[in-house]
């Protein structure tokens, strides 16, 4: 997709959070416009008409499998969603190891998209003005 | 009784069939899936290495060490079976029976280290020492008064922090020894800890946060203040704690950080902010990248530097849905 058509929107970040809701918070903090995936298997998945920011915490405990929250995985199997995906950031904790914030790292290279942050738990108040920020700049970026 | 209403008042057989809530069963078979045990780490392997410190660098490693075994202990005999009658589903109970095991697993595994590294002496030496430092046992003291307590978010509260803050002026030294290439086997079973401790914080600290939701607003304000009180009550001993054991080897700025950092992290799993500004939770890279392998790794493409910015490299992921 061209990046006219990014910045010719506000940015959109689509984002899943566990019912413990740390990626829920961090979000409500960043103060952008967000829509959340449904934690709840039968639920629809979301479904997106415009490019998007996808946030996700990271499952599991350090491998590969499992580590993409399954609601993810199931709104990012649409294709027409997954075509509008231009970025992830990821949620985790480095007591993980290796598999800090793995989430995202396969995401991306899936996906073909830039891993753009990295976060712990609810996220810290640098966390929120640097990914405000980047978030924007990344908007309006010239191609 | 402050959330007595919640409680199982009768014990049933447990149906995993029947979850009432699935964060149970997610965090089960993530402990379940971790488990592991020190046998498995080749621990000899750093003999060699235990032999190039210095004395005060051995006393050093065996009294953290030993003082990580109390916390591990109480937690295992009195935190994890303390929360046990606090349960809001016979599922979150069989939870805490894991993390009571595995806590006895982790107190059992710097056994295995003192065996295959340490002389009997120097060993007994510590075990005293433990029993005799006024601020370990302070630190166990504060902890086991809230579990002692009939307050269950408290309870709560104590073991979080526990979990998630306690443990880290002593987890600093295996990687700090990691960072120079000393006890790398060693580390590497503190490090299978470490990803435990993380799963055992955030599950507390959520089930903390459900019940302190169902309180009133004026409850969730004083529960909030008892646990940032607690907090600053623990983080003043632990750096007197710190002080004592690190001045000698002349880390104890480099650990304080290390402390902010965590407490912090242990104030995000109740669901509070942070109370220490970044620029006191600088850790060493060194620290942090023998913690995380790659987390000092620049992801923050936003700032126009995008060292780890990676595209089309394919990872095998085994989700079966998870084919595009």
């Amino acid at each position: 997709m061209s990046v006219t058509a990014v910045s010719a929107l506000p940015p959109e970040l689509i984002y899943f959070s566990t019912r413990s809701g740390n990626t829920h918070r961090f979000i409500r903090k960043l103060d952008l416009p967000a829509r959340r995936i449904p934690i709840e298997r039968e639920a629809p998945t979301l479904a997106v008409t415009r490019p998007f920011i996808l946030v996700t915490p990271t499952y599991g405990g350090g491998e590969a499998k499992g580590a993409v929250p399954a609601p993810v995985i199931r709104f990012l199997n649409e294709a027409d969603n997954r075509a509008l995906l231009v970025g992830v950031i990821a949620a985790g904790n480095t007591n993980f190891g290796a598999a800090y914030g793995l989430a995202g790292r396969i995401i991306a290279e899936k996906c073909g998209v830039p891993l753009l942050y990295r976060f712990e738990l609810l996220g810290t108040d640098e966390d929120v003005t640097r990914v405000r920020k980047g978030v924007r700049e990344f908007w309006t970026r010239p191609s | 009784m402050t959330t007595a209403t919640s409680r199982l008042t009768r014990v049933q057989a447990i149906n995993w069939n029947r979850l009432e809530d699935d964060k149970d069963l997610e965090v089960w078979n993530r402990l379940t899936s971790n488990f592991w045990l020190p046998e498995k780490v080749p621990l000899s392997n750093d003999i060699p290495s235990w032999n190039t410190l210095s004395e005060p660098e051995r006393r050093l490693t065996i009294r953290v060490f030993t003082g990580l075994t109390l916390l591990d202990t109480i937690q295992s005999s009195v935190g994890a079976p303390t929360l046990m009658p606090d349960a809001r589903t016979p599922h979150e109970e069989a939870v805490y029976a894991n993390i009571a095991f595995m806590e006895a697993v982790h107190a059992r595994s710097y056994s295995s280290i003192f065996s295959t590294l340490c002389a009997t002496r120097e060993v007994d030496d510590a075990f005293r020492w433990s029993e005799e430092n006024p601020t370990l046992q302070a630190k166990a003291e504060l902890v086991l008064e809230r579990y002692r307590a009939e307050d269950p978010l408290m309870r709560k509260v104590a073991s979080v922090f526990l979990e998630s803050f306690l443990f880290y002026s002593g987890f600093y030294l295996p990687m700090y020894w990691s960072s120079h290439a000393k006890l790398t086997n060693t580390a590497d079973l503190i490090r299978l800890i470490i990803r435990d401790e993380a799963v055992h914080g955030y599950y507390i600290g959520y089930k903390f946060q459900q019940a302190l939701a169902e309180a009133s607003p004026e409850r969730q304000e004083e529960v909030k203040a008892y646990a940032y009180d607690l907090l600053l009550a623990l983080y003043d001993n632990e750096v007197a704690y710190t002080e004592s054991l690190y001045d000698e080897v002349g880390l104890t700025e480099d650990v304080k950080a290390f402390l902010h950092y965590n407490a912090n992290k242990a104030l995000m799993n109740l669901g509070f902010e942070g109370l220490f500004p970044q620029a006191l939770c600088d850790v060493d890279p060194t620290i942090l990248a023998a913690l995380s392998p790659g987390a000092d790794e620049n992801h923050d493409f936003f700032s126009g530097s995008g060292s780890a910015y990676v595209i089309g490299r394919t990872v095998a992921t085994e989700d079966e849905d998870w084919a595009f």
